[in-house]
């Protein structure tokens, strides 16, 4: 697979949320403003890559059978980092994200990259796996939490969207919201998927014929 | 020897005894069991409860319509449970909500708690239900203004006012009974809602279990709280009368989609909704829990069915 391909499967193919629904939990936590999504996102991608590159760079060390703990061992690290420099410089984020911010260590999506991608590849296919699936998933985060903004709270990323009284349902925001929302987009996207299929295998079937027909 | 080519029976494949009973027929019948209590909303509440009640309904047809179109099924609203889902969604909320948020209570009752479920008859919520809980978490303060009715002044709900502390003023129990005090557009007149319930017994569509456990849960339970905090007799023929229970227990917890089939599951569930309702009433912080009872109830149906499935004639029994 080219670098390239690497990247960019991460945002369509396989999106993390929309394409193999790994990380629901923070996902559907969070995603109630996009500033949040946002902010969810970037740390997120910071941890992945510099999870990644570890993981890949010492892939030949790290014994087989304590690998697991190893991997949380590093991930630990670097999301301590995110979190303290979160706090740091960026307080109103911190605070509103919360405990989702220490959980991202147990994020399986993070995992599973290591685990599926970067103690199997190199360190410059990993960095490019990682920014594709982090990308991918700050997108997908935005996408939902767009809609459960915009809807709930009447706001996007806290400007207004609606003039003089907001129609929002504040369902959107709660819970419940998270659950419709993405329970809607995956329907979207899987239903956009089928049609893709088939009009492949018609077209397939075209060809098929006409080779039949010119034979 | 006999042939016995003449003797042979003619068999033909079970059922064998074919009623001309159907989905449209009988939700007609449902719809003459709501019309006394359709009736007592358009004399509380005049053009306020024609707006709401119309609104609900078409927008629940609508709905119905759309989603069915887009999802590639075979229309079905002349079986008429679009109305039915319509009608008891309107009778459950206040005579004064915008006529935009009802029909948005519909097009969710019937997208996302029907259709989306796969439509009549895989639903594990009742769709009306679903609507109104949707509504209140959206729209909280629109969903708990209630006027009285007849005057159409700004007022509480007798149950509202009981959760408050109030003692003084109460409508009497009388009111109640007759449905000439605030509160949803269908569930103010208990005498309506028995008398909708009774023809439903009696026509066979539903089952006294549910009703009559769930009824006679929330009087037992609110006759002991009421005597152990010294109130009078009045207090469980309150709660009795009160709120939604009667639209809920006749109309909502008998719903056969999203109820138990087995008859001691039915009386399970009957029991269970009233508890959740009296702890909600008396504990919660909403005066009113029927909704919220019933479809949590709705949720552990098929756990029920489950373990109250009769066993099988010449069954063994399972050892734990």
């Amino acid at each position: 697979m080219s670098l390239g391909k690497e990247f960019t499967k991460g945002i369509f193919s396989e999106n993390p949320l929309f394409r193999l629904t790994l990380g629901l939990c923070p996902s559907l936590a969070i995603t109630t403003s996009v500033n949040n999504g946002i902010g969810m996102g970037v740390a997120f991608t910071g941890v992945l890559l510099a999870s990644n590159i570890a993981i890949s760079a010492m892939r030949k060390i790290i014994p087989d059978s304590i690998r697991i703990p190893s991997y949380i061992v590093i991930i630990a690290t670097f999301v301590s980092m995110v979190e303290m420099l979160m706090h740091a410089y960026t307080p109103e984020l911190f605070t509103s994200l919360g405990v989702f911010i220490p959980l991202i260590v147990v994020n399986c999506i993070i995992l599973g990259r290591a685990e599926a991608f970067a103690n199997k590849n190199g360190i410059l296919p990993s960095i490019m796996d990682a920014l594709g699936m982090g990308i991918g998933y700050t997108l997908a985060l935005v996408v939902i939490s767009a809609f459960r903004e915009v809807l709930g709270a009447g706001t996007f990323m806290g400007y207004a969207v609606f003039s003089g009284s907001a129609p929002s349902a504040l369902i959107m925001i709660l819970p419940p919201g998270g659950f419709i929302t993405l329970g809607c987009i995956l329907a979207f996207l899987n239903k956009m998927q089928n049609v893709k299929v088939a009009k492949k295998a018609k077209l397939n079937q075209s060809i098929a014929q006409q080779q039949l027909s010119s034979n | 020897m006999m042939n016995t080519q003449e003797n042979l029976l003619i068999v033909t494949s079970s059922p064998h005894i074919h009623s001309a009973n159907s989905v449209s027929l009988t939700m007609r019948d449902v719809l003459i069991a709501l019309s006394p209590a359709l009736l007592a909303s358009l004399y509380f509440f005049r053009f306020a409860a024609v707006k709401v009640i119309l609104t609900c309904v078409v927008a629940a047809i609508v709905s119905e319509i759309i989603a069915q179109k887009i999802m590639q099924r075979e229309v079905t609203i002349d079986d008429g449970s679009a109305i039915v889902t319509g009608l008891l969604l309107a009778f459950c909320l206040p005579p004064t909500l915008p006529l935009w948020i009802a029909a948005i209570g519909s097009a969710v009752a019937i997208i996302i708690g029907k259709q989306l479920f796969g439509g009549l008859g895989n639903n594990i919520f009742n769709p009306a239900l679903i609507g109104r809980a949707f509504l209140v978490a959206s729209w909280p303060v629109a969903m708990t203004t209630w006027i009285s009715p007849l005057d159409g002044v700004t007022t509480a709900t007798p149950l509202g006012l009981l959760k408050e502390g109030v003692t003084q003023g109460l409508p009497t129990l009388n009111q109640l009974f007759l449905g000439n005090v605030g509160g949803c557009l269908g569930e103010t007149s208990a005498l309506a809602l028995i008398l909708g319930g009774l023809y439903l017994l009696y026509k066979g569509h539903i089952d006294w279990r549910i009703p009559f456990s769930y009824l006679g849960t929330v009087f037992v339970l609110t006759a002991i709280t009421g005597t152990l905090n010294g109130e009078g007799s009045w207090y469980p023929l309150y709660h009795f009368l009160g709120g939604g229970l009667m639209l809920g227990a006749f109309f909502m917890a008998t719903d056969w989609v999203t109820t138990p089939i087995t008859k001691q599951g039915r009386i399970i569930f009957g029991l269970g909704c009233g508890l959740l309702t009296v702890i909600i009433r008396l504990m919660g912080g909403y005066p009113e829990g029927v909704c919220y009872s019933i479809l949590l109830m709705n949720l552990v149906t098929p756990l029920i069915d489950r373990y109250t499935k009769a066993r099988v004639f010449g069954g063994v029994k399972k050892h734990a």
